[in-house]
């Protein structure tokens, strides 16, 4: 447990650290790419569904699987969208 | 196991740092693509070894495939316009997810370090559900996108809270079993929808951010109850940055936080409030008159606002632009932190009509050329461009602005003389310099480049 502790405090720190100054031009691309990182809720989705033994358990594992899916793909997707459109200066199409 | 989530969670930090800039911005995100494949394959591989029921992996399956159709489908669909809301649709599952996870493991555990971020991550995982929910239907204009609020909404408010906390603290404690979570989990829901709707559309993107910070917080607290590590590491990461982002978006917006939460500023619904109609001591200009202006012109600068991507005009806006750069004119775009829907969203909208990076200045950067610019064209922006804000004592005093009424001469491209946001009179539109060009954004800037063509040509 302390462990784990450790390990989400450190985890704080960096994420105040990695986006220092971030340019207002990239901020909601970088809004939508935190959004697609906590998809990652889909592994503990897939731990927990597989414990499942009765109704109540499969239609949450179900919903919880389906909803963490729905923000990892299409977090990602929707994110590269965007960012594949910012070019660089002389870059034509 | 332990080194695979490890190498994911190096992915997704330096996969962040490179979202600093744009150049790279698109490698991060592919980075911390492969990160989170790499974390899903190591738990598909864990999954499969430890073994489960048979409906165990139908409704992990199931759920698989609706969910990533469902999210792959609408990511692709989605007009650029309505991403917001789709951010914000895409954040509420995610809430929805890491609350149902602890939900589901709860049962029987009675030892603190499961029972208080259990009670943690379904009370944050809810609001921020029901509260994602609500300003993805504001912005969306499902839900109204005034501040609404109802006779007693600060007793319902403090109500829930109370429930809240108290269902919070028995959950925490390990007594009151299912029932305890369950009035929790109602509870924090009805909490969710109680904060958002009081605040209006215009402070949306910043609620959006928050509740983004607070999905990855109740995701390192799933992980927390289960004991994974690439859940916590990936949760206080996102909860972290995502506390960050969302202070330099109220800063960018000049909004404080505290008076966000307060609620009540900005409709976010687009469009004239005010009877149109041109007002006294406005100069009403024609397309023509404009085109000459700006033919003659060596450095023109646009000023976009929403009015531009509400009516779909950067295409017809980078059209014109084009024509006036094969005449040699020096043409870039000033954008106001907030000219879109939330920061960073113009420059997405300019970005999908191919509009180089480089060709969009900042409001600080944009300052600077306005003195040297023959022409300032803004194109349905409003408030940002409102010299009453340099004074005190109206709606906008303080907010930053962009110096429009220092260019040579000013063409204000119009649907009509309706307020912005702040719903104030613009004394740009009153200044001897300014030209107001009344037309739909799309068709007006198709008419610019039609009267432009034979000047350059």
């Amino acid at each position: 447990m302390t462990a784990q502790l450790t390990i989400f405090v450190l985890s704080l720190l960096v994420g105040l650290e990695v986006i220092s100054k971030v340019p207002a031009t990239l901020h909601t691309p970088l809004m939508s790419a935190a959004n697609a990182i906590h998809g990652v809720v889909l592994a503990g989705a897939m731990l927990i569904a597989v414990t499942a033994d009765n109704l109540v358990g499969y239609a949450l594992a179900f919903v919880a699987a389906a909803f963490a899916a729905m923000n990892v793909v299409g977090g990602y997707v929707v994110t590269d969208r965007m960012l594949k459109m910012f070019r660089k200066p002389g870059d034509r199409p | 196991m332990t080194i695979v989530y490890l190498a994911a969670a190096v992915c997704f930090v330096l996969g962040l740092h490179l979202m600093n800039s744009p150049a790279t911005a698109r490698r991060g995100n592919q980075l911390s693509a492969a990160g989170m494949v790499t974390a899903i394959a190591a738990t598909a591989v864990q999954v499969v070894r430890s073994g489960a029921t048979t409906g165990g992996w139908i409704a992990l399956g199931a759920g698989l495939a609706v969910g990533a159709i469902a999210g792959l489908y609408s990511a692709r669909a989605v007009a650029m316009t309505a991403m917001p809301q789709l951010v914000s649709l895409f954040n509420a599952v995610g809430g929805g997810a890491a609350a149902l996870v602890a939900l589901h493991e709860v049962s029987g555990h009675t030892a603190l370090s499961v029972t208080v971020p259990t009670a943690l991550d379904v009370l944050i995982g809810a609001i921020t559900f029901a509260g994602s929910l609500i300003a993805s239907g504001k912005l969306q204009g499902l839900v109204p996108g005034r501040p609404v609020v109802f006779p007693g909404t600060r007793v319902t408010t403090a109500a829930l809270t109370v429930v809240m906390l108290g269902a919070g603290g028995f959950v925490a404690a390990g007594v009151g079993g299912t029932a305890a979570i369950a009035v929790l989990a109602l509870a924090a829901t009805g909490f969710g929808v109680a904060m958002v709707l009081p605040i209006g559309g215009a402070d949306m993107p910043v609620v959006v951010s928050l509740l983004n910070a607070c999905t990855g917080t109740a995701v390192a607290m799933a992980g927390l109850v289960i004991g994974n590590n690439v859940l916590i590491i990936a949760g206080a990461l996102v909860g972290a940055s995502g506390a960050i982002l969302t202070k330099l978006m109220a800063d960018a917006m000049n909004r404080s936080l505290v008076s966000i939460m307060v609620g009540g500023f900005g409709t976010g619904d687009n469009g004239p409030s005010g009877p149109g109609g041109p007002a006294a001591g406005v100069r009403e200009i024609s397309a023509d008159d404009a085109a000459i202006q700006l033919g003659y012109a060596s450095k023109v600068v646009i000023v976009p606002g929403y009015g531009l991507a509400a009516a779909q005009a950067q295409h017809a806006a980078q059209d014109l632009v084009r024509l006036l750069e094969s005449h040699r004119i020096e043409v870039t775009y000033a954008i106001h932190p907030v000219a879109g829907r939330m920061p960073g969203h113009m420059n997405v909208l300019l970005a999908e009509a191919n509009v180089p990076y480089g060709q969009m200045r900042e409001l600080d950067e944009a300052n600077a050329e306005f003195p040297r610019a023959d022409v300032a064209l803004v194109v349905g922006a409003n408030d940002v461009t409102n010299p009453a804000a340099r004074r005190p004592g109206n709606a906008v005093s303080g907010m930053p602005i962009l110096d429009v009424d220092q260019a040579a001469h000013v063409i204000v491209l119009k649907r009509s003389m309706g307020h912005g946001y702040a719903g104030i009179e613009n004394e740009l539109y009153t200044n001897p310099k300014t030209g107001m060009f009344f037309a739909d954004a799309k068709a007006g800037l198709a008419a610019l480049s039609a009267a432009v063509q034979p000047l350059v040509g």
